[in-house]
């Protein structure tokens, strides 16, 4: 019927007075990376809560895989995978016991899931610390192991809750090339939220940037920066030609102060030698990309923290001690 | 009708796959828990060996050892006290995120708690083997003289120790359902364990008591397990078997019906 794995219709998520989600609209293709980007508390784990049948909507309607999250809850949960933002692996138990327990909770055959657990452990790299205790993991092998547990039962997509809070970034570099691979081998649909910029840039096909439950912007990463109006072509030079800049119609924005040139331009790499040319004696040029952070700078007139207040998901996983 | 037959079957297969997980796990943290099988051994010996064998040197019970008496009480008592703090261990899973990794699993809440409810009763039936054993052993070295152990008593007390713990796991369910930290389950179920413990005769005999505290041991549930069991390996109690499985079983129908709906109505 249609070929988007994720449909939303004013879906609406309110605690008290609270509107966490406000009346969200959004289509996610099949086999999409997908990322939600936005600050703490923007209302993006309440959104992957709703949409994987955890929290009831208080309003609205949404589709996971063609089944009705309100109508189908239990067909949803047998399509999707969830890979939450705190630790969810139970640390008693051992790698492999977490895998075996899972796949029990979604009634695969014990063949299946043997043979299952083997390429889930592989693709994560963890089949040699498989019967080790989960405590004594690292953060990063932790994030690993949960997102093979998500995969082990053939998901048509997984939910990657800040699949890298906390990190450090040769861990975080790391899951990326693991979210990158998967992406590729296991032809599922992701959808990961995060407040890292560089972690949407760096995987997502398409992103909404989400603020008090609003969708604010909605495109690809390359979409977005290009709502800013373009690069920016930053040129040191002494009598540039101005009139002759105003005539080419990418030039959206020409700004001079105190011998350096800056120009708001479309598709910068593309029309750099052109402007060049028409400016005349140069000094120097440098082309500055906008980020996401300038995209969500422009919507709201704030930038994202980069920092969880509460702790980051390792902090949180070694306080975790529950015989203690 | 064949593929609908299925269909049903398929799901009742699910939930069952999904109560055998769920008890799977339990049973494996229990095994790597070796100071809480330890801990759930030692406290009722001591009580057992030392409050039983300190009072038992001035007081017996209608010719009856008092540390004989009370072996069929400390032996509730013990299940009383691992039951319902079995209930913590939710909160433990709702403090991090494990417990939204089951309940997001394409099986039932009531499958979940009817798989923990096995968890910790498993948990108390092997506690209460090996105590029913040490039991044995205790009445062979003449600690305390007149247990009637024998491989049917023993299966009998085993019998009234599961419907025991089962409700009583149940009732730390329902209270873990509610709870955000674990020291405020520690809190309510203290506030709870020692009124249900001492009000179940379990230290000391019902029939002479004065009428208030006779109501109250009436109004306890557990008081019909204590008497059971007394009657089962004491030879001795104050209200017939009828009665007493009676109680045990209505009460446990009871909680569970309550539990499964806590447990329909549980935040994540």
């Amino acid at each position: 019927m249609s070929n988007y794995i994720i449909e939303t219709e004013n879906l609406t998520k309110q605690y008290g007075s609270l509107i966490a989600v406000d009346n969200l609209n959004l289509k996610i293709k099949e086999g999409e990376l997908f990322g939600l980007l936005g600050p703490n508390g923007a209302g993006k784990s309440t959104t992957i809560l709703t949409l994987t049948t955890i929290l009831k909507p208080t309003s609205g309607r949404a589709t996971v895989g063609g089944f009705d999250i309100m109508r189908q809850p239990s067909q949803v949960r047998k399509s999707i995978g969830i890979v939450f933002q705190d630790p969810s692996s139970d640390d008693t138990l051992t790698g492999y016991e977490n895998l075996k327990l899972h796949g029990m909770l979604y009634g695969m055959p014990a063949s299946l899931r043997e043979e299952r657990i083997r390429e889930v452990l592989k693709l994560v790299d963890l089949t040699d610390r498989k019967d080790e205790l989960v405590k004594r993991y690292s953060g990063g092998m932790r994030r690993r192991l949960e997102i093979a547990r998500g995969l082990m039962h053939h998901p048509k997509v997984l939910f990657l809750d800040e699949p890298t809070l906390g990190l450090d970034p040769q861990s975080r570099e790391n899951i990326w090339a693991y979210i990158e691979n998967l992406s590729r081998e296991e032809h599922i649909s992701l959808i990961l939220t995060t407040h890292y910029m560089e972690e949407v840039d760096r995987l997502c096909d398409r992103l909404a940037i989400i603020d008090e439950g609003v969708i604010v912007a909605l495109g690809t990463p390359a979409d977005l920066k290009r709502i800013i109006g373009g690069e920016l072509i930053i040129m040191k030079s002494s009598s540039p030609d101005i009139e002759a800049l105003k005539t080419l119609d990418y030039v959206k924005h020409i700004e001079r102060k105190d011998g350096v040139l800056s120009l708001t331009v479309v598709n910068a790499n593309e029309h750099l030698p052109e402007i060049l040319q028409k400016t005349g004696r140069v000094d120097s040029v440098e082309i500055h990309s906008p980020t996401l952070n300038d995209v969500f700078l422009h919507y709201t007139g704030r930038e994202i923290r980069e920092e969880a207040p509460e702790g980051g998901w390792g902090q949180r996983a070694m306080n975790y001690r529950p015989n203690k | 009708m064949g593929t609908a037959g299925n269909e049903l079957q398929a799901k009742q297969m699910n939930e069952i796959n999904g109560i055998i997980a769920i008890w799977y796990r339990e049973f494996k943290v229990f095994q790597r828990e070796k100071s809480r099988i330890v801990a759930s051994i030692v406290n009722p010996i001591l009580w057992l060996l030392i409050f039983g064998g300190g009072l038992g040197a001035s007081i017996s019970i209608s010719g009856i050892n008092y540390q004989t008496f009370i072996f069929p009480g400390i032996l509730i008592q013990a299940v009383l006290f691992s039951s319902v703090f079995f209930g913590v261990y939710i909160v433990w899973d709702r403090k991090i995120d494990f417990l939204k990794e089951v309940l997001v699993a394409p099986i039932s809440r009531t499958s979940i708690f009817i798989g923990k409810i096995i968890g910790g009763a498993t948990d108390s039936i092997i506690q209460s083997i090996i105590l029913l054993v040490l039991g044995a052993i205790l009445e062979k070295v003449g600690l305390i003289p007149g247990l009637e152990l024998t491989v049917l008593s023993a299966a009998a007390a085993l019998v009234i120790l599961f419907i025991t713990t089962t409700s009583m796991v149940s009732i730390g369910l329902i209270i873990g359902s509610r709870m955000e930290s674990p020291e405020g389950f520690q809190l309510i179920t203290s506030f709870l364990l020692f009124p249900i413990f001492f009000l179940s005769g379990a230290l000391f005999p019902l029939n002479k008591l004065p009428a208030w505290l006779g109501m109250l041991t009436l109004i306890d549930p557990l008081t019909y397990s204590v008497d059971a069991l007394r009657r089962v390996i004491l030879g001795a109690s104050q209200y017939g078997l009828g009665l007493d499985f009676g109680v045990m079983i209505g009460f446990t129908v009871l909680v569970i019906v309550f539990g499964t709906y806590a447990f329909e109505k549980m935040k994540v």
